[in-house]
């Protein structure tokens, strides 16, 4: 679970060009959006497409991805239980 | 008797060089890809916007042209009532062929929402006033040269009809990894007379 954490906030950095932040600023229990890294609605139509292309999860309710993307842990919980590549 | 309207201040961006009425402010050897250029101008003239980051480059370039005139500026943009006129040749063809690449093979298709918002041009006139709180008039116009001509008569227009108090004018062009910016700023006052020849002067410089 750890190593997929990391490897999740590298992706989230990568994926929607975070450049001033560091793995070590994302905190696994932080919020997200908001007051956490102060993503948008297109960062969240991102990390839907990234659940797809590297986790082969497909999320056909939009609104499932408030509670998926609270955090980085609760990203992790999601995709381990539900990934299928 | 209209009122007379002038150029107040004017950026270019090209080579790797920023100048500013002229004067050049910063640049970058000629070899550095438009990506570590504009990151670099970021940081030179500070402007704290991690928005920056996330734009497509026709994006960026017109917000960093934007941001060196107004930081000379002794004014609160969204106090200004700043009418934002921009163009270039090639629309938002560097966007939109990356989005094309994203869904062009079928098996691997898997377009970017952060990549297709910016599939149009006038989208940096978006940026720019989300950035500055503008809320006035804005067109993007699309020609085969910048042409000052037009770019006269219709900021003459939106100035003296009261539609604006101030034009941010220019042309704005990049395709992979080659750019061009040049805005002006017309106001009520300034060091040069707001007429094509003198625009079609200071964009040749």
């Amino acid at each position: 679970m750890e190593n997929l954490k990391h490897e999740l906030k590298t992706k989230i950095i990568e994926a929607l060009n975070l450049e001033d932040i560091a793995i070590e600023d994302i905190n696994d229990d932080h919020p997200l959006f908001g007051d956490g890294l102060g993503l948008d609605s297109i960062d969240a139509l991102e990390l839907i497409v990234l659940l797809d292309k590297d986790y082969g999860i497909k999320l056909t309710d939009p609104k499932e991805g408030k509670t998926i993307f609270q955090s980085i842990n609760t990203m992790a919980a999601y995709i381990t239980e539900h990934r299928s590549k | 008797m209209k009122k007379p309207f002038f150029i107040s201040d004017y950026v270019s961006l090209r080579k790797n060089t920023l100048s500013l009425n002229g004067e050049t402010l910063f640049s970058c050897d000629q070899e550095t890809s438009f990506k570590d250029f504009s990151k670099s101008l970021y940081k030179h003239i500070d402007m704290n916007y991690p928005k920056f980051y996330k734009m497509d480059s026709l994006s960026k370039l017109a917000l960093l042209a934007t941001e060196a005139l107004f930081k000379n500026k002794n004014f609160i943009p969204e106090e200004e009532n700043i009418a934002l006129i921009l163009s270039n040749k090639s629309g938002s063809l560097d966007t939109d062929l990356k989005h094309q690449d994203a869904i062009a093979d079928e098996t691997n298709f898997y377009p970017s929402p952060a990549v297709f918002v910016y599939t149009l041009a006038n989208i940096c006139l978006g940026e720019i006033s989300i950035k500055y709180k503008l809320q006035t008039e804005n067109a993007f116009f699309v020609s085969e040269s910048f042409q000052p001509d037009f770019m006269t008569v219709y900021a003459k227009q939106l100035v003296q009809s009261g539609k604006a108090e101030k034009a941010l004018c220019g042309w704005v062009e990049y395709t992979e990894n080659t750019y061009e910016a040049f805005i002006y700023l017309v106001d009520e006052q300034g060091a040069f007379e707001h007429h094509s020849e003198t625009i079609k002067k200071l964009y040749l410089e």
